[in-house]
C-alpha cells in the first residue's frame, strides 16, 4: 500500500490528524520549556498524571477523555506546585525533586490502578491503553477534542508570544517591567500539563516526554531566532507524527507512539549532523577549511619571510 | 506469613538497600534524573538480551542492560558536550531508547513471554516461586540477582569509598589530585544500570527510580555526613519496603507502588520535620529569632 491508498482509510486519517496536531502543539510548547531549562518537566508531569486519571475514573466510572483531562490536569498542577515547593523550601535540587514527584505520583497511580483492576468494574482495560498510548484506538470525538485543545494551546502561545519570549530569555527583566512572571510560569506549566494529558492517549506516558523535548532540541540546532525555532519545532513534531502514523499503518504490528518518537529522534540525529553552523559536519568542514587556510598562510609566510 | 511473604520482604529490602546506596551518590551529584533515564533505557537491552539468549536467564540480561545503561550515559554526555542542555539531552536519549524497547517488545510480543506490564511495573508477588539452587542454597532468583548487585556495589564502593566521595562533592579537586573522575563516573553509572536490571523484575523499571531517588533525598534532609547519609538512605529504603509491603497487604494493591508511596510519605515527613533542614523547624526558628540573619537559609 502506498501513502495515498492509506489515506483513503478514514481511521488512518483520524490518527494522522491527531498525531500531527499533537506533534505541532507539543513542539511549540517544548521550545519554551527547553529555553526555560525545564525539558524534563514534561516527563515528570506525564508520570504524575496517572493518579489524576485513575481518580477521575474511580469517581466517574466513565472513560471520557475530558474527565481524564481534568483529573490529569489537577494532578499535574499539584505536581508542579510540589516540585516548586520542595526546591524552594529545602536543599533538594530540581533534579531530585523531579525524580521524587515523578516516582511517588506514579507509584500512587499504580496503587490506584491495581485497586481499579481488582474492583473489577469491567471496562478498566481502557486505562492501560491510556497509559501506553494507542493511537489506533482513537475515535472521531477523541480527535476532535485533541484538535480543539491543540489549537487552543498554539493560540495561547501565539497570543502570549512576546511575554513567553521575555520569560524564556530574561525573567529578571520581565519582572522589572512589571510582567506577572510567576503567573506566566504557572500558565506555561498548565499548557504543558494540558499537552501532556492530551498526548498521553496517542503516544503513552513515557513517550509523551519525547514529543515535548526532541523536536524542540532539534529545532534549536537550526536557528538562533525564537520565532523560527518554535515554528521549526512544531514542524518537526508534526512531521514525526506523519512518519510514525504511516509507518505504523503500513505494518499492523507496530504501535504509532514509539514510531513517532523514533522519527523525532531520527530528525534530531539529522539536525545534530547536518545543521548549518552548529551541526557536526559543518563544524568539521569549518575546522578543515580554517586549518587549510592556516597552513597555506604559514607556508606563504615561510617562503616570503626567509631571506633568499 | 508464609515463606513466600518472607521472600517478598527480603527481595524488597535488598532492592531498597541497593538503590539507597547508589541513590545517595546520584542525589549528591545532581544526577537523579540520570537514574530515571537509565531505568527507562535499559528496556531495549533487556529485550535484545532476551531475544539473543532466548530465555529470561538473568546473566545475559544483566550484561545487555548494563551495556545499554553505559551507552545511555555516554550518549547523554556526548550530546551535552555538543551544546545541548543536560536535562534535554537526558530526555532525548532515554525516550529514544525506550521507544526502541517498546517497539521491540511489540514486534516480538507474539512469540516471547516478556510482558511489558511486568517490565514496567514489576511483579514482586511471585518472587518466591522461582527459586534457583546455587552454592547449596535454594534461594529465589530475584534474591540472587538483587543480592549480587548489592554485593557488587558494596564491594566497589567500599574499596573506592574515598574516591567516590571526592568525586561526589568536588569533581574538579578529584581530577586535580589525580583521580580518574570519568572512570568513577562510568563505574557508578554501570552499578546503577546493573542494580536497575537486577531490580526491574521485582519492582519494575519505572519504580526503581523511586527507590533510587526518594530515600536518598530523604537522607539528604536528615544529615550532613556522607556515611550517615548512605546509612540513613538504606534504612529509609528498607523501612519503606516493609511499610509498603504491609500497606499492599492491607489495600490489596501493587506492592511496588505501595513501597514507593511509603517512601514518599517518609520523604514528606522528613521534609516537614527534619531536625536540621525541616520546614517546621525553619518556621519556628524564623518566628523565634526574626531579624537574625544567620538562620534564614539552611
Amino acid at each position: 500500500m502506498n501513502g495515498l491508498e492509506l489515506l483513503q482509510d478514514p481511521n488512518v486519517r483520524w490518527i494522522l490528524a491527531a498525531t500531527v496536531l499533537l506533534g505541532l502543539s507539543s513542539g511549540v510548547l517544548g521550545s519554551f520549556a527547553y529555553l526555560r531549562k525545564q525539558s524534563l518537566m514534561g516527563d515528570a508531569l506525564a508520570h504524575a498524571a496517572l493518579p489524576g486519571v485513575c481518580i477521575a475514573f474511580m469517581l466517574s466510572g466513565s472513560k471520557s477523555i475530558l474527565l481524564f483531562l481534568l483529573g490529569a490536569a489537577a494532578a499535574g498542577l499539584v505536581a508542579t506546585f510540589g516540585i516548586g515547593f520542595v526546591t524552594r523550601h529545602s536543599r533538594i535540587k530540581q533534579d531530585a525533586a523531579l525524580g521524587i514527584v515523578l516516582s511517588v505520583f506514579f507509584g500512587v497511580g499504580i496503587v490506584l490502578l491495581t485497586q481499579i483492576q481488582h474492583s473489577d468494574s469491567g471496562n478498566q482495560s481502557g486505562l492501560d491503553k491510556f497509559l501506553f498510548g494507542q493511537a489506533a484506538g482513537m475515535v472521531r470525538s477523541d480527535v476532535l477534542t485533541m484538535a480543539i485543545v491543540s489549537f487552543a494551546l498554539v493560540g495561547v502561545c501565539a497570543l502570549l508570544y512576546k511575554e513567553f519570549k521575555l520569560l524564556s530569555f530574561d525573567p529578571g527583566f520581565a519582572r522589572g517591567i512589571g510582567l506577572p512572571v510567576a503567573a506566566l510560569d504557572q500558565l506555561l506549566m498548565l499548557l504543558i500539563v494540558v499537552a501532556v494529558v492530551v498526548g498521553i492517549q496517542a503516544v503513552g506516558v513515557v513517550l509523551m516526554a519525547a514529543m515535548l523535548i526532541t523536536p524542540a532540541v532539534s529545532a534549536r540546532y537550526w536557528t538562533e531566532r525564537l520565532g523560527v525555532m518554535t515554528a521549526l519545532a512544531g514542524l518537526f513534531g508534526a512531521a514525526s507524527g506523519v512518519i510514525g502514523t504511516f509507518a505504523s499503518a503500513a505494518d499492523d504490528h507496530l504501535p504509532t507512539g514509539p514510531l513517532s518518537v523514533l522519527a523525532a529522534s531520527a530528525l534530531f540525529v539529522l539536525s545534530v549532523l547536518f545543521a548549518p553552523r552548529r551541526g557536526v559536519v559543518s563544524k568539521l568542514l569549518l575546522r578543515a577549511s580554517v586549518r587549510r587556510k592556516a597552513i597555506a598562510d604559514y607556508e606563504e609566510r615561510m617562503r616570503g619571510g626567509r631571506p633568499a | 506469613m508464609n515463606a513466600n511473604d518472607w521472600w517478598i520482604l527480603l527481595t524488597a529490602a535488598l532492592v531498597a538497600g541497593a538503590c539507597g546506596l547508589l541513590g545517595s551518590f546520584l542525589v549528591l551529584r545532581r544526577m537523579a534524573m540520570i537514574g530515571d533515564a537509565i531505568s527507562h533505557s535499559v528496556l531495549p537491552g533487556i529485550v535484545v538480551a532476551f531475544l539473543i539468549s532466548g530465555s529470561r536467564d538473568s546473566v545475559a540480561m544483566l550484561f545487555g542492560a548494563a551495556a545499554v545503561g553505559l551507552l545511555t550515559v555516554f550518549l547523554i554526555q556526548l550530546f551535552h558536550s555538543g551544546g545541548v542542555q543536560s536535562d534535554a539531552s537526558i530526555g532525548v536519549v532515554f525516550t529514544a531508547l525506550f521507544a526502541v524497547g517498546v517497539l521491540l517488545v511489540s514486534l516480538y510480543t507474539s512469540h516471547i513471554d516478556l510482558d511489558l506490564d511486568c517490565v514496567l511495573y514489576g511483579e514482586i508477588a511471585f518472587v518466591g516461586l522461582d527459586t534457583v539452587p546455587w552454592l547449596g542454597l535454594d534461594l529465589p532468583k530475584a534474591v540472587w540477582m538483587v543480592g549480587g548487585a548489592l554485593l557488587l556495589s558494596l564491594v566497589l564502593i567500599g574499596l573506592f569509598y574515598k574516591q567516590f566521595k571526592l568525586c561526589a562533592f568536588d569533581p574538579a579537586l578529584a581530577a586535580a589530585v589525580g583521580i580518574p573522575v570519568a572512570l568513577f563516573h562510568y563505574m557508578l553509572m554501570g552499578l546503577v544500570s546493573v542494580t536497575t536490571v537486577a531490580s526491574f523484575e521485582s519492582v519494575g523499571a519505572i519504580l526503581v527510580v523511586g527507590l533510587l531517588v526518594v530515600p536518598a533525598a530523604t537522607a539528604y534532609l536528615l544529615t550532613d555526613r556522607l556515611g550517615a547519609m548512605i546509612g540513613c538512605s538504606v534504612l529509609v529504603g528498607v523501612v519503606s519496603a516493609v511499610l509498603g509491603y504491609f500497606a499492599a497487604e492491607l489495600l490489596d494493591a501493587s506492592i511496588a507502588g505501595c513501597i514507593v508511596a511509603a517512601a514518599g510519605v517518609l520523604f514528606v515527613l522528613a521534609f516537614l520535620l527534619s531536625p536540621s533542614h525541616g520546614v517546621v523547624r525553619k518556621l519556628l526558628r524564623q518566628r523565634r529569632g526574626a531579624g537574625d540573619a544567620v538562620i534564614t537559609k539552611g
